[in-house]
């Protein structure tokens, strides 16, 4: 089962990393990788999108779910065919902020009689998005840890968060939501017999990261209670350059900070690249004006085809005796 | 016809198979109606394409070149290059599943591989094995799969099972697009020599006689002299078409399916109707006797090969601007290649229509105009005398052509033209059409009778909407504004739906078309009688 693999591994990194910190590798686990991650990451990913902009767009080929801009009284569809650069862009942008293409998707079920039904599935959309705002949210909360004074946006952000005071420490949303979506992303994949037929390691590792991160800093926040400033005085340090390991921070802090620096490292060899991909992919971020502007092929090949003279030479007597017009006689 | 009845084919079993997917194993002898005859030899000679040679799937030795593998592994780099497309498609899949049952075939078969998403993987696992750091760490568990003869024989297998619809790039999160991964994969192919008959012989006829079917210009101006005849006997108008007529206003293209054989010829004769009622000055040719593309199934340089002659010969002829008629994959050539590759048609002016006087300015570059735009047009400024009367002995329903759908938008433009033609037009349910149009199954070359079990399924979800409309409305005419689907749907809607016969939209223009100087009408262009009789109507 590649699904338990994947959680072997990362509770053995977490392992490694709480362990290791006990026995005094705080500079490794809390310094030294996050550097190296970090590193790895920013190059990584820069590496990556650099390599796809190296690729040529030869070909205009958006994928159109409208209606084209053609004759001035049928009305055109100017997000799901843009006939402008803007209008792409805000296709694109709303592809990113709203997972537009996936909230279109449905479930097809074949019915007695070999009859198809579709009906409009939005938990795929839901669970996505759920995660991934959520993730951003928790993201955004860490600030709280890099920077003195903390910025006031970080204090709004938790102040909605923890909106309804719920415990003490008080209950952040995005804490369930995140665990809960990663949670039900997880379970389809497991339950969906055709998603896990088709699921890799590169795929529920991810998940089980994530996963990890999350019940870690879990954790954290509501039962382990580590020394805040300390763990403060750690990140600050590491984000100014003049990294310390202040003593007596909870070993689980550095098994939180080990699987995000797995993460970072991770990142840019798997399909987490959707992040930046998803900005460049050609069926989405060109305009469908492929017959009112030209687009230019950078390698455009001289490719000559069956010219009208060769055909007339070889057909030039059918041609003739068929009466069709020809240009030598 | 396959062996299976209806019954035993609509036994879908979705359950996966116990053997993973990265271990392959094709039975070609067990799998026959699903596959396609080999390109023949002599047909890829004519091309100068790579190994010519006859052979079969069922073979076990394929006759590759020696150093297949290397000559794969260099296709793929370059196209990576190339294709920016290619490249982001390969890395950024996460498996989420959205595309899964949306391919027709996958809902036809319940074959897994047949998932878009696992029909890229068969791609994706070659490349993170010879181009990505992970896959090369990590082999198997990263992924990745060394390009083995048995993964190459299943490349063949899926690569000319998928019709290049788009329909899953529709609801990709990141647009994926797996009609890009399969041209780019059928062109891979092409390198060793691994093609079918039914895409690479209508390539080669069309680069010597001008079309597909290889008709060559005597019986080119034959065919049309007979469609001239049967359209006089069914209407009293004698129409008067050019061919290779220089200084034509504008050069007429259409699919060469639709002057050969029915019931393209019905939408042929509607053309025709249209273009005489209007006096429009224009001309076919017998040399870009071909609108679509077969290239389009096999390489972007045959693409351009093929499509040079519609340029050439409007240059030669000296027309204005192009026409082109109810044609899908042509429509995808014309509007996102033609261009790019063949252009700039600086030697044409921008389109305006003769009768209106309405810039098309959606083609100013390009300079084609669909004959659906066209027409549109013309009925919106109302300069045709329509009498839909004359259709009311059919009841309509529109099945959305991929291409057109997906890779232009033309939605309004043919129901438009449908609603004020026809008096009985319903839609089929609205997952089944526009953007989320259903392929007929037969499209990308894949249209001939040895691959017909794969056709019939691949065509079910969408002669399942068929059927739903026609149990529900009556509707007894499956109108499409693409060749293929003319001639595939005709099969698909006599095996799933008998009672429904399949047309262009044109086809119902000339039905309802007033023209002066025409007989009484009492039938169709089919010569089927209309509804009640003539003059019957109470438009």
């Amino acid at each position: 089962m590649r699904v338990v693999w994947s959680f072997l591994l990362v509770v053995l990194l977490a392992a490694i990393a709480f362990f290791g910190a006990e026995a005094g590798g705080q500079a490794l686990f809390g310094v030294v990788f996050p550097y190296v991650a970090m590193v790895v990451f920013l190059v990584g990913i820069a590496a990556r999108v650099l390599s796809w902009a190296r690729s040529t767009v030869p070909f205009r080929i958006p994928t159109t779910c409208g209606q084209q801009r053609s004759l001035p009284w049928i009305k055109p569809a100017p997000l799901d065919n843009p006939s402008t650069g803007r209008g792409a862009a805000a296709r694109v942008l709303l592809e990113v902020l709203t997972f537009r293409s996936l909230f279109r998707n449905t479930r097809s079920e074949l019915r007695p009689g070999g009859r198809f039904t579709f009906s409009p599935d939005k938990w795929l959309w839901a669970g996505a998005l759920a995660f991934h705002y959520s993730f951003l949210v928790v993201f955004l909360r860490h600030y709280r840890f890099f920077a003195e004074p903390v910025p006031a946006v970080v204090g709004w952000i938790e102040g909605l968060d923890g909106f309804f005071q719920v415990g003490l420490p008080v209950v952040y949303l995005t804490d369930i939501v995140l665990v809960a979506a990663l949670g039900f992303l997880l379970w389809r994949r497991l339950e969906d017999a055709r998603l896990r037929y088709l699921s890799l390691h590169a795929d529920y590792f991810p998940l089980a990261l994530l996963l990890g991160i999350a019940v870690t800093g879990v954790l954290l926040r509501y039962f382990v209670r580590p020394d805040v400033v300390r763990v403060k005085e750690l990140a600050i340090g590491l984000v100014g350059l003049h990294p310390a390991v202040p003593q007596g921070i909870s070993p689980l802090v550095f098994a939180h900070i080990f699987l995000v620096t797995v993460l970072l490292a991770y990142f840019p060899f798997s399909k987490l690249v959707h992040m930046a991909g998803v900005f460049l992919s050609p069926t989405r971020n060109l305009a469908n004006d492929n017959r009112m502007r030209r687009h230019v092929n950078p390698w455009n090949p001289a490719i000559v085809g069956h010219t009208y003279a060769e055909w007339e030479h070889e057909f030039h007597d059918k041609l003739k005796a068929s009466g069709i017009p020809l240009d030598e006689e | 016809m396959p062996e299976k009845t209806r019954d035993e084919l609509v036994q879908i079993d979705f359950k996966p198979p116990e053997r993973e997917w990265m271990d392959p194993a094709i039975d070609f002898e067990a799998r026959r109606g699903t596959w396609s005859y080999p390109g023949a030899a002599k047909n890829l000679r004519y091309l100068g394409f790579p190994n010519p040679r006859e052979w079969s799937p069922t073979d076990e030795d394929w006759q590759l070149p020696e150093n297949w593998q290397q000559i794969i592994h260099d296709g793929l780099a370059e196209r990576l290059n190339k294709y920016r497309s290619l490249k982001l498609f390969l890395d950024v899949c996460v498996r989420c599943g959205a595309c899964a049952d949306k391919c027709h075939f996958y809902l036809g078969s319940g074959d897994p591989k047949n998932m878009p998403v696992l029909r890229a993987e068969l791609l994706r696992s070659v490349y993170r094995n010879d181009f990505t750091a992970a896959g090369k760490i990590l082999g198997r568990i990263g992924g990745a799969r060394k390009l083995t003869p048995a993964v190459l024989k299943e490349w063949f297998y899926y690569f000319y099972q998928c019709t290049e619809c788009r329909r899953c790039s529709v609801f990709c999160p990141y647009g994926i697009d797996t009609a890009e991964i399969t041209m780019l994969a059928r062109e891979l192919l092409n390198l060793v020599g691994l093609n079918i008959n039914w895409v690479i012989e209508p390539v080669a006829n069309c680069d010597r006689t001008g079309n597909h079917l290889g008709i060559q210009p005597h019986t080119f101006k034959d065919n049309i002299e007979f469609l001239v005849d049967e359209l006089e006997g069914a209407t009293g108008v004698r129409v008067a078409p050019s061919i290779n007529r220089k200084g034509a206003e504008l050069l007429f293209v259409v699919p060469s399916a639709d002057y050969f054989a029915e019931p393209g010829i019905y939408t042929f004769m509607g053309y025709l109707l249209l273009l005489h009622a209007l006096g429009v000055d224009y001309t076919l040719s017998a040399y870009a006797s071909e609108g679509g593309n077969f290239g389009l199934f096999t390489s972007h340089d045959t693409i351009k090969r093929l499509n040079y002659k519609i340029y050439h010969e409007a240059k030669r002829l000296g027309v204005k601007w192009i026409l082109g008629g109810e044609c899908g994959h042509m429509w995808r050539v014309i509007h996102q290649y033609m261009d790019t590759m063949n252009g700039p048609a600086d030697f044409l002016e921008p389109p305006v229509s003769p009768i209106t006087g309405t810039a098309f300015t959606n083609a100013a570059a390009t300079k084609m105009v669909h004959i659906c735009e066209f027409t549109a047009d013309l009925i919106k400024h109302g300069k045709l005398r329509l009498d839909p009367s004359r259709n009311d002995h059919l009841r309509v329903t529109f099945h959305d052509s991929c291409n057109p759908a997906r890779a232009m938008g033309i939605l309004e433009e043919p129901r438009y033209i449908l609603r004020s033609v026809a008096r009985n037009f319903f839609e089929m349910p609205e997952n089944t059409i526009r953007e989320q149009t259903f392929c007929c199954g037969a499209g990308a070359g894949l249209g001939n009778d040895e691959n017909m079990e794969m056709r019939l399924r691949g065509g079910l979800p969408r002669a399942n909407a068929v059927r739903f409309v026609h149990e529900k409305h009556g509707v007894n005419r499956l109108a499409c504004i693409c060749a293929i689907d003319r001639a595939t749907l005709t099969t698909l809607m006599e095996y799933w739906v008998p009672e429904v016969d399949v047309s262009g939209v044109h086809e119902l223009v000339g039905n309802a078309l007033v023209i002066d100087g025409e007989k009484p009408r009492d039938t169709d262009l089919r010569g089927r009688p209309l509804a009640g009789g003539k003059g019957d109507a109470d438009a």
